[in-house]
């Protein structure tokens, strides 16, 4: 099939691709601009390995055609940590807490997780295994994981506080 | 997993959605959140030579009041039902019935539309709107039309919908007052369908049971609108006793598969039990 021009902004970088009509969001990330931080966990839309922030909403990007995101604003792990590697307070939060063991599920928990603290920026336990009801974790168990949002949550309010205090 | 080749196309308007369903015939498929439909794609089970994204087209969106009814855009996702505040006023049974479909990324995409038009009997949606008597807007090549839910479902993935029309919005009359609707599911896990779900609306006057509607999902090859079991309940006093008959009445017309769910005898009695609890609900808040 005939490729199509596609253009979107991807962690604030603007984008310009030919892609198939077929190929999905996530190898579009992968394979074409070598993004892998987004995994392929299930490829039937059940783990959230492959959870991105798409105009300001978390979705599976293995179950969207990357045609359909054409204009949108993107963003993925790569887009997390400062330009000096300097980690987002939620990595900081989840090496600080072991909300990681393999780490496959972690992009994909990372990037649910900052979406759901811009949206409720001190949420309850309960708020926050609703809120990644849609990511899965094979090994921790998600105790680790509930706890590093909550100590990401505080981190970034304590952020917010010394920036306006500035 | 890789979907098989198509064209694919963005149409800005319903008249230009419409016309290109009708060049292409049979061999063109809508998509709107694609999470019915691109999981099918993918095991081949739906391999659309073109595909229409219905994404881009405006007059699909919002959730308006007209008159007492409310109208909802087919391309209204299950977080934007959620989210409407009004709408969780006034309607709040579309808010609980999105909260127990899928998860939040899920809910992101998934359309209404989406949901009513692709006659998966695991579908929460559709017992809803039979259950509320809804109607579905619908545009084709030869103008609107309205078609009643109660009558849209013929078989799994048979509705009918004709292959060149396209769902714009669904009506659903404002409950009269003194009543309310619920919707229990039973499901294994988040982001299952239902082992058996039900949808009940009932009004009550004087104590008795003046209106009941009960409608049931994943429970036969369609949704199912168990009205005789609404029916029974009409004069009666809203309790164990009455929910029970309505539970027991909505369980004869079940005809579930066995499954992975359960075999069909457990599903028909959750069946039961989800009229039971649904209607118990619906009942206090009536009352309240
Ligand atoms: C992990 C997972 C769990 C899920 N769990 C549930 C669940 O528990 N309950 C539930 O109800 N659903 C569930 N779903 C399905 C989800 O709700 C879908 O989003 C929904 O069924 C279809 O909506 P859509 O917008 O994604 O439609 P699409 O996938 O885009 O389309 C589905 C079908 O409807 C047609 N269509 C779409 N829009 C229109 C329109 N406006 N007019 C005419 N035809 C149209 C398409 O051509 C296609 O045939 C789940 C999905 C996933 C991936
Ligand atoms: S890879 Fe997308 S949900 Fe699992
Ligand atoms: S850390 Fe291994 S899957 Fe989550």
């Amino acid at each position: 099939m005939k490729k199509s021009p596609v253009s979107m902004t991807i962690n604030g970088q603007p984008v310009e691709e030919l892609v198939e009509p077929r190929t999905l969001l996530i190898h579009f990330l992968r394979e074409q601009l070598n993004l892998t931080g987004a995994h392929i966990g299930c490829e039937t839309s059940h783990c959230g390995a492959c959870t991105i922030d798409l105009d300001g909403k978390s979705v599976k990007s293995c179950t969207i055609f990357t045609l359909q995101a054409e204009g949108a604003h993107i963003r993925t792990i790569e887009g997390m940590a400062a330009a000096d590697g300097t980690l987002h307070a939620l990595q900081e939060a989840f090496r600080e807490k072991h909300g990681l063991q393999c780490g496959y599920c972690t992009p994909g928990m990372i990037l649910r997780a900052w979406r759901l603290l811009q949206e409720n920026p001190d949420p309850t336990d309960a708020e926050i295994r609703f809120g990644i009801a849609g990511n899965l974790c094979r090994c921790t168990g998600y105790q680790n994981i509930v706890a590093a949002i909550k100590h990401a949550a505080i981190l970034m309010a304590g952020a917010q506080q010394k920036e306006a205090a500035e | 997993m890789i979907s098989g080749s198509f064209a694919f196309y963005r149409p800005h308007t319903i008249a230009e959605a419409v016309a290109m369903l009708a060049t292409h015939g049979d061999a063109a498929r809508l998509v709107a959140g694609g999470h019915s439909l691109i999981p099918m794609m993918k095991l081949r089970m739906a391999m659309p030579d073109h595909l229409i994204d219905v994404g881009g087209i405006a007059d699909l969106k919002g959730i308006k009041r007209d008159g007492s009814d409310w109208l909802i855009g087919a391309l209204t996702t299950q977080a934007e039902l959620i989210a409407d505040q009004a709408l969780a006023a006034g309607l709040p049974v579309l808010r609980e019935t999105a909260l127990q479909i899928a998860d939040p990324q899920v809910r992101n995409c998934g359309t209404l539309g989406g949901n009513i038009a692709n006659g998966d009997p695991g579908n929460d949606m559709p017992a809803v709107m039979l259950c509320l008597n809804a109607r579905f807007e619908v545009t084709g090549p030869g103008g609107k039309r309205s078609i009643p839910a109660r009558g849209f479902y013929h078989g799994a993935y048979v509705t009918s919908l004709a292959q060149d029309e396209i769902v714009t919005a669904v009506r659903i009359a404002a409950l009269p007052p003194g009543s309310a609707a619920a919707y229990e599911k039973l499901k294994r896990k988040v982001g299952d369908y239902a082992t058996a779900a039900a949808a009940v609306a009932l009004g009550l006057q004087d104590g008795k049971i003046n209106f009941c509607s009960i409608a049931l999902t994943n429970l036969a090859p369609t949704p199912l609108w168990a009205e005789a079991a609404g029916q029974a309940l009409i004069g009666r006093a809203p309790g164990a006793e009455s929910f029970a008959l309505a539970g027991r009445l909505a369980e004869e017309i079940t005809d579930p598969s066995s499954d992975a769910r359960g075999p069909a005898a457990y599903r028909t009695k959750m069946g039961g039990v989800m009229v039971r609890r649904a209607l118990a609900r619906a009942a206090l808040a009536a009352k309240t």
